[in-house]
């Protein structure tokens, strides 16, 4: 009986051996997640923005957004309260004044900010989000399953849901204007800036466009590019006057927000080794478990 | 002379009391929300928002559902993988209920994600980097084996006993057949799915622990450190057999059955080590990312870490270290109770209190329909296991035997 048992347990560990190496030999490979030397980027100067949002009515009309008219974006109340990205608006600009006397408000333009590494990237449970060649994260509608972890992951706190719709809810955040720069046009809100506050170009040069402008006017601007390494880097990248923790901007390391958790699931899960061992330790455990068993019944007898 | 063996049986017990009633209207009011739910939206019945994406079903529903369920995989490594035949009799029930609390963790995600037809979608789209991904896929697969691991309860039931009505009564031969296959082939490669079942389990248990890391700075660091997974995986074997004692004590109470102290008593005496190791770690964490600091500040987060630690670790901990409480039914279930009550609170504390978005205007509390739902399928839960145990051979019951002949002969019965 026993010796039928352990020729039994080594088969069936050898098929369970099989079938796992089948398994990582037909695995897909994971979301894209493309570093590209000539990924583009976008450097935003606060301090040239004037808050008169026709970014944001031009983002809502190129994703066919409820936009209403341009006109109506002249109004300055909204600016009282601070807003975030939502499934109505994928960006929003916030001002920000300190004190009467101060000389100006500062105008701070907030989307997704398209890391080069980014969380949600990692977190998506099936892959919908993907990191492109020319920097943009996009989201798949067709894989997506509205589990909402790429939410509890993102640093910034972008991506938004459709928590009033009950059948295909839509996880919504900025897309970088992909459909528009596959085709060569600029990203609607970098076309639209009327004062040329949003720089479009290779991520690469707009580091050192932006580094050469605090050089140039170290009194304008804080000796900080928000964006160049926080979390790894993002495509998104700021300048401006004032600290940037003052204008709402999330403290953040400089380590990708996905790196510890990766390498903890790859630790566990080296090429399934981990695993496979644990099986074969506790099937060992249980065959000698009850041939000691069966040896003390013998004893008995 | 006679003597006593133990052997799973249905309980014979009448189903409906005043206290069944009671938890079918608590269920039915769960069901009701739900509703609301599927036909206006995650919004309409949660306070989930773009702020704060995971809430209570989360937390409750699929973290602690998990972790509680975790009665099913150390009790089948202590009595089918070690071999100790003593505990067998809480293997089946500890089985029943990871059977159900799986099943409804299934079911918390499927009425969490936005796109519940699309729940399938892990399985054929891959993200290895995801540590939700891994989560999902093994979850998945522990509840085919644990469903597996049922079948022998249920072909024992049917065994010989197919009574099919009306014209169907011709099948009753073939079926009586399909279930001895079925029942021969599952006796001979059980091991298979039992080992597959505690490596499935500790691999899940411990990245439902890796879920929240991503997350980084919007935890609270008392929470927030990278041994999260090793923490869950310790919480979760500590938790195990208080869930079974826990669970063992209301039944009998419940079916008027005598308890099985002496075998609780003897699971409960391996508790205390279990909670030391884990109590050890995670005050280890704490001294070495010298996140004590923030017990200083009198808020939520230090208010419910503390009660997380003492009531969930330290106090049953030292309870289960004296002989006194293991014998005793009422203070061996006051010390269960409160394990299971910490784990339920260290994965609410894991996944809702210490969560704090970057730009948050508001804090998060569970509305009413959150809470009827989470509640309602706690009493299905329920409701199913005592069906189960009323129908099925779950619950041992001590048998007198008497040997029929004077001697007894080698091989026969």
């Amino acid at each position: 009986m026993s010796g039928k048992s352990r020729r039994d347990f080594l088969k069936s560990t050898a098929l369970i051996g099989a079938g796992v190496t089948g398994l990582t030999s037909t695995a897909k490979a994971g979301p894209e997640n493309i570093l590209s030397e000539d990924r583009m980027g976008v450097l935003v100067d606060t301090t040239v923005c004037v808050g008169c949002r026709n970014c944001e009515w031009a983002c809502k009309d190129a994703h066919n957004l409820a936009a209403g008219n341009l006109e109506d974006y002249e109004n300055r109340k909204v600016l009282e309260s601070k807003r975030r990205p939502d499934t109505t608006a994928l960006t929003v600009v916030n001002e920000y004044t300190y004190g009467k006397n101060s000389s100006l408000p500062i105008d701070v333009k907030v989307q997704c900010m398209h890391c080069d590494h980014p969380a949600c990237v990692s977190a998506c449970i099936v892959g919908a989000f993907s990191k492109h060649e020319n920097g943009t994260v996009t989201w798949d509608t067709d894989k997506c399953i509205g589990c909402r972890y790429c939410m509890a992951a993102c640093p910034f706190q972008v991506p938004a849901f459709e928590y009033d719709k009950a059948i295909n809810p839509l996880i919504m955040k900025c897309d970088f204007c992909f459909d528009r720069t596959k085709e060569g046009k600029l990203p609607a809100c970098v076309n639209i800036c009327p004062v040329e506050a949003l720089t479009y170009g290779k991520r690469n040069e707009l580091v050192m466009i932006a580094h050469e402008r605090i050089k140039r006017n170290p009194d304008r601007y804080v000796d900080h590019v928000f964006g160049e390494t926080e979390v790894g880097g993002t495509s998104w990248m700021y300048l401006a006057s004032k600290d940037f923790v003052e204008l709402d901007f999330p403290k953040l390391g400089k380590n990708p927000a996905p790196g510890v958790s990766e390498s903890i699931q790859h630790g566990i899960f080296a090429y399934f080794v981990p695993p496979v061992s644990l099986y074969a330790l506790l099937g060992g455990i249980m065959w000698l478990s009850k041939r000691r068993k069966e040896l003390d019944e013998e004893v008995k007898k | 002379m006679s003597y006593e063996i133990h052997n799973p049986v249905p309980i014979k017990h009448k189903y409906f009391t005043p206290g069944v009633i009671g938890l079918i209207i608590i269920a039915v009011n769960g069901l009701v929300f739900l509703m609301g739910r599927f036909f206006f939206g995650i919004g309409a019945v949660t306070n989930l928002n773009n702020q704060y994406p995971w809430g209570l079903w989360i937390g409750v529903d699929v973290a602690a559902g998990v972790a509680l369920a975790a009665g099913g995989f150390t009790t089948a490594a202590l009595g089918h993988i070690m071999h100790k035949d003593e505990y067998h009799a809480i293997v089946r029930p500890a089985l029943l209920t990871a059977m159900l609390g799986y099943t409804f963790v299934a079911m918390g995600v499927f009425v969490d994600i936005g796109r519940w037809y699309f729940i399938w979608h892990p399985l054929v789209m891959w993200n290895g980097n995801s540590a939700l991904f891994e989560v999902g896929i093994c979850v998945m697969i522990y509840l085919t084996v644990l469903y597996i691991e049922f079948l022998p309860v249920v072909t024992e039931r049917f065994i010989g006993k197919v009574n099919l009505p009306g014209f169907l009564s011709g099948f009753n031969k073939s079926i009586d057949k399909l279930l001895r296959v079925l029942d021969r082939g599952l006796s001979k490669t059980m091991f298979i799915f039992i080992i597959a079942g505690v490596v499935l389990s500790t691999l899940h248990q411990s990245s439902l622990g890796t879920l929240m890391v991503i997350a980084g700075p919007k935890m609270h660091p008392l929470w927030q450190t990278p041994i999260l997974p090793l923490l869950f995986l310790l919480s979760a074997i500590s938790v195990g057999f208080p869930m079974v004692i826990f669970e063992s004590l209301i039944a009998s109470r419940s079916l008027k059955l005598r308890p099985e102290m002496p075998v609780l008593s003897r699971l409960g005496s391996m508790i205390a080590p279990l909670l030391g190791i884990y109590l050890a770690f995670k005050i280890g964490d704490m001294v070495i990312r010298k996140t004590f600091v923030y017990l200083d500040d009198f808020n939520t987060a230090s208010i419910m870490f503390t009660i997380e630690l003492l009531f969930g670790v330290i106090i049953p901990l030292r309870m289960f270290l004296s002989p006194k409480v293991l014998k005793s039914q009422g203070l061996l279930f006051t010390a269960s109770a409160l394990v299971v009550f910490g784990v339920l609170l260290n994965r609410i504390n894991n996944f809702v209190v210490a969560y704090t978005p970057p730009y948050s205007t508001e804090s998060y509390f569970p509305s009413i329909g959150e809470i009827s739902v989470t509640v309602g399928f706690a009493a299905m839960l329920v409701l199913a296991y005592r069906f189960i145990v009323l129908n099925f051979p779950v619950i041992s019951l001590p048998t007198r035997i008497t040997p029929q002949s004077k001697y007894t002969i080698r091989g026969v019965k």
